[in-house]
């Protein structure tokens, strides 16, 4: 079966003062429709990169990517992306937020009343129904990032990009969420590509995880499958040894072999400012697995 | 009603009081919210009172508050037996149209305008209407403007040299090129306004133009990128990408720029009507020092006092459409 989403070769160099800043070299990953990808890696090793160039927002310099036999070179709604800090525009409510994008996506295709019931139907796959009408500022950081996934969802994406979407949230809603994403997931059965710092999450939610060695020049080191039967329950899993071998498996990837030498602490800094939003949150909740 | 009145900051602690709410709590409110700045305008009262009875000048002595009382009075005064001549001036001639038409059918009746001095309220209107002709024309060309430059980094570095060399630039220094090109290029037998008043109004934008533009620009070049992605996504194209993003993101600074560019306009405009001699408030002032008699100084006060009211309120004025449209409530509470 031909790979839905395929990324071959790809890399990519910064332009810098010193010259030519390669952050990402080599990457080569097939995708299958349907399945569940998690990118995982220290701070400033090119994971939101990689979602970048998947997205169209950072264009490739070597190599590149396919989606469904087409190149791709820019962003577009068929590569949908729930962004970290849930990106809703804060003058619009909730369902104007997701209104803006059924309407750009299903122009001349819905009529006005299918558009509203498809609105209503993605808030309501989040559990947004009761506050559609309120406006950003007026619901907790979990709510937004539920709005956030419900609008990159009505976009009925081919792939489902997130970008850290769980990272700003406190441990207890950030489970709710993952729940409410695997349950989201066991309907709709989306094609996505998750990053995460977070090894639990992974495991959890993913079918294959992507492990990524540090920066500069980053690439894939390891890929690992993790076949754990749905659906999946945390609490069952927690007690379960075939879970736990993967978790010990990704954190052996991240301190052992992938450990950080303190030493190379200035090429660090030129890979976080490459990917300064998984940066943000490693600095607030002082987090990197 | 009452919860309309309790939401003016001033007026709220009364209602509570009056519902028999944390009286003494309250009483500190009133004396905080009303007693202190009451305090501060008697301390400045008395300074004014002391030092006018100590400046003599060739005009007589320097007004105090007493006498811009008493001028107030006798601008309205002057305003409404003005207004009382004209309305009698007009039934004059109504009354002479009517029995003429009486007399003649096939008459015409004609309307001669009344054609007595402005009053000072008159000059007031006359004010207001170019400081907003200008203000409006300056927000016209500098919201587009600001948006254009704001949205690509490489129009701001072009523009920005002109923008900072024409920012700091004296409506005095505008006002003759100003008045030689009107009265070049505005050259009407019937004109629809008055020459002066073109001038004025034009100065008045090109001095306030500058604060509209730059916040504007800075504002549109500030917009979160997660928000710029979010278009990209979306794949907006450029003018939805303005309308949807770029405008309703930037009008908190939007907003800040106009409140800066109104005030400018409304100072700029007093300068530009003493030398223009459009018939408003500077001009008002110009002529009473130029008429020099023993009322001048006091009625000058009076004008001063106008303008820092008048300027006051148009901000007052700004902030409220401010609140209105903007949906950051957070960014209008100054």
């Amino acid at each position: 079966m031909n790979p839905l989403l395929e990324l071959s070769d790809v890399g990519i160099e910064f332009p810098t003062p010193k010259g030519p800043f390669c952050a990402l070299q080599n990457v080569n990953l097939k995708i299958k429709k349907g399945e569940f990808i998690s990118l995982i890696g220290h701070s400033g090793c090119g994971k939101s990169t990689v979602l970048n160039i998947v997205a169209g927002l950072y264009q490739a310099t070597q190599g590149g990517v396919v989606l469904s036999g087409k190149e791709v070179n820019e962003p577009g709604p068929e590569r949908a992306v729930v962004f970290q800090n849930h990106s809703l525009l804060p003058w619009l409510t909730a369902y104007q937020n997701v209104e803006l994008a059924v309407k750009r996506v299903f122009k001349g295709q819905k009529s006005k009343a299918e558009m509203r019931e498809w609105i209503e139907h993605n808030l309501e796959l989040v559990h947004m129904s009761h506050a559609m009408h309120k406006r950003p500022d007026e619901i907790s950081g979990g709510m937004k990032q539920r709005v956030g996934i419900a609008r990159a969802l009505s976009m009925e994406p081919q792939v489902l990009l997130m970008d850290e979407p769980f990272g700003a949230l406190d441990a207890l809603t950030r489970a709710h969420l993952q729940d409410s994403l695997m349950d989201i997931q066991k309907d709709l059965n989306n094609t996505v590509i998750m990053i995460t710092h977070d090894v639990d999450e992974a495991v959890l939610l993913s079918d294959r995880i992507v492990m990524m060695t540090n920066g500069p020049a980053a690439t894939i080191g390891e890929i690992m499958d993790v076949e754990l039967e749905r659906p999946r329950n945390r609490i069952q899993l927690a007690d379960d040894p075939q879970y736990n071998r993967y978790r010990q498996q990704v954190l052996s990837f991240l301190y052992e072999k992938q450990r950080k030498p303190d030493t190379d602490a200035p090429a660090k800094k030129a890979a976080d400012s490459d990917d300064s939003n998984a940066d943000k949150v490693d600095k607030k909740t002082g987090e990197v697995a | 009603m009452t919860t309309a009145l309790s939401n003016i900051a001033w007026i709220s602690p009364f209602v509570s009081i009056a519902k028999g709410e944390d009286v003494s709590g309250n009483i500190q409110t009133i004396i905080k919210t009303i007693g202190l700045p009451l305090a501060g305008l008697l301390v400045f009262l008395m300074i004014w009172q002391a030092a006018a009875s100590n400046i003599n000048t060739s005009l007589g002595q320097f007004p105090g508050p007493g006498d811009v009382v008493t001028q107030t009075k006798g601008l309205l005064t002057e305003h409404f037996t003005e207004r009382e001549k004209a309305d009698a001036f007009y039934e004059r001639q109504e009354k002479r149209n009517a029995a003429r038409v009486k007399q003649d059918p096939t008459y015409v009746p004609k309307i001669r305008d009344y054609t007595g001095k402005p009053t000072y309220i008159d000059q007031i209107g006359t004010s207001l209407v170019t400081v907003l002709s200008g203000f409006i024309l300056a927000s016209l060309i500098a919201i587009p403007f600001g948006i254009v430059i704001g949205l690509s980094a490489n129009l701001y570095s072009a523009f920005n040299p002109v923008i900072q060399i024409f920012k700091p630039v004296s409506p005095l220094a505008w006002l003759p090129i100003v008045t030689m090109v009107v009265s070049a290029l505005y050259v009407s037998d019937d004109p629809m306004v008055p020459k002066s008043f073109v001038t004025s109004m034009i100065t008045v934008m090109l001095c306030c133009l500058w604060p509209t533009v730059i916040n504007t620009a800075v504002g549109v070049a500030s917009i979160p990128k997660d928000l710029v992605n979010v278009s990209q996504v979306l794949r907006l194209s450029y003018m939805e990408h303005v309308r949807k993003i770029v405008l309703p993101s930037s009008i908190p600074m939007v907003f800040t720029g106009l409140r800066l560019s109104l005030g400018i306009a409304w100072m700029v405009l007093i300068a530009a009507e003493m030398l223009a001699q459009n018939p408003g408030l500077g001009k008002f002032v110009w002529d009473e020092f130029q008429n020099g008699s023993s009322d001048s100084l006091g009625r000058i006060m009076v004008a001063v006092i106008t303008i820092g009211l008048i300027g006051f309120l148009l901000d007052r004025v700004m902030l409220m459409i401010q609140r209105k449209v903007s949906w950051d409530k957070s960014a209008a509470t100054r």
